[in-house]
């Protein structure tokens, strides 16, 4: 019987949420957690251990994390590796391209994830390994862990040397941009089918690229600030950082509404005046220090000292965990007319 | 948001612990934190140490909206 590894986080493990998300590297004989559901779909491979990194871990000390992950792995046979699924959980979903990649590198055994499509980690990873589309959060994960258990059959299914042609499109994958060459049913050549989707396209009727040209979405750099010393700057968070009333009642995660707070007479955020809402890490460094995702006393300081010219009297809040492009890019949308109005020369923007 | 943002014209650098997936998503300018809960002021450290962390990366980060880059930069800090 073939053997399998996945990789999960400390929450799925069951060893705790956000205040054990520094939980060092560990590997575990056996089934934990997300496992039990992935055995259930896996026909062709029974997995043998489970690998469990804290997320902060992994994100903030990346090389250590690996580094332990590869001495784990070195001495054991597996012929597929898993991880997560991940949801929308960003660090997770990282952690699961990182150890993923990592895996199929250095080991040649490829790997099978999932993450909702929200989740940056497909973005950055979906060329290097399969990446499947999954659920908004753990709800889904039978239908998730079925998806990934169905391609790692296939895959083990394989004969040996023989590589995987599997295409996106039949397997639901999120495409990768890789390109094989295939032969058609039909044998219609390249030539014969681009004047006909031409045709097609000049009299208007609907046809079918065979390449979907991606868009890539980049913003031109902005000019810089020529004159730091006259310039009012602004501070903007996606870490949640609010009045303790949450008077805007912000979402803790899924965020569609955001604040401004007047901090024009502060010279910091205070504890007890001030606290994080945001539901994705572990609120104590930031309930005992604001300052630490919104920096207010540093500003304020450069602004005494003259380095910039005034500190903007709001700060302006949200959520950034579980919080979509679509929302995050209307909510900032929404930001601009106030930071027009004052006259904001440039924007630090603290993400956590 | 920093490219809504950025798209409307302000300079802005984003300061934050996932370089890539700022990278990846698209921010010009960013400026490295030192962790999800903290990202700039470890507890473990004395007031003054997180101070002057919290002090010099901002200071980076207010020179970073004055560079003229070309293309999406990481500034580096100094601690």
């Amino acid at each position: 019987m073939k053997k399998a590894i996945l990789y999960i986080n400390q929450f799925f493990a069951g060893i705790g949420g956000e205040e054990k998300a520094d939980h060092a590297p560990e590997i575990r004989e056996g089934l934990v957690g997300p496992g039990l559901a992935l055995a259930a779909s896996l026909k062709n491979a029974e997995i043998t251990h489970t690998i469990i990194c804290g997320d902060n871990f992994m994100g903030s000390r990346q090389d250590e994390a690996i580094a332990a992950i590869e001495g784990f792995l070195k001495d054991k046979e597996f012929d597929i590796f898993f991880a997560g699924p991940a949801f929308q959980a960003g660090r997770y979903g990282n952690a699961c391209g990182v150890v993923s990649k990592f895996v199929q590198d250095k080991f040649g055994v490829y790997a099978v994830t999932s993450m909702n499509e929200e989740n940056p980690g497909v973005e950055m990873f979906k060329k290097d390994v399969y990446i499947f589309p999954g659920g908004k959060s753990a709800a889904a994960m039978k239908v998730d862990t079925q998806k990934m258990a169905e391609l790692g059959d296939k895959i083990l299914a394989l004969p040996e040397g023989e590589k995987p042609m599997f295409l996106a499109a039949e397997e639901g994958f999120y495409p990768r941009g890789v390109r094989h060459q295939v032969w058609l049913k039909d044998q219609k050549p390249a030539s014969d089918r681009v004047v006909e989707m031409l045709l097609k396209k000049l009299a208007g009727e609907p046809f079918q690229t065979e390449l979907p040209i991606p868009k890539i979405d980049r913003v031109d750099i902005a000019p810089p600030i020529a004159d730091l010393s006259k310039a009012t700057i602004a501070i903007i968070t996606s870490g949640g950082i609010v009045p303790v009333a949450n008077p805007d009642r912000i979402q803790s995660a899924s965020a569609t509404r955001w604040g401004r707070y007047d901090v024009s007479e502060l010279v910091d955020l205070e504890s007890g005046v001030f606290k994080t809402i945001h539901a994705g890490f572990d609120p104590a460094a930031a309930d005992a220090d604001p300052d630490v995702i919104v920096p207010l006393d540093a500003l304020k300081a450069y602004e005494k000292e003259g380095k910039i010219g005034k500190v903007h009297e709001y700060f302006y809040s949200t959520v950034g965990t579980g919080t979509t492009e679509a929302e995050a890019a209307r909510m900032a949308s929404e930001m601009i007319p106030y930071l027009r109005e004052a006259g904001v020369d440039g924007i630090i923007l603290t993400s956590t | 948001m920093v490219k809504e943002l950025e798209r409307a014209g302000f300079p802005i650098v984003q300061m934050c612990n996932l370089i890539p997936v700022a990278k990846t998503v698209g921010s010009n300018k960013i400026v490295p934190t030192i962790s999800i809960p903290y990202p700039l002021g470890d507890p473990s450290t004395t007031k003054e140490a997180q101070y002057k962390l919290r002090y010099h990366r901002v200071g980076v980060a207010l020179d970073a909206l004055t560079a003229d880059v070309r293309e999406q930069t990481v500034f580096p800090v100094k601690f």
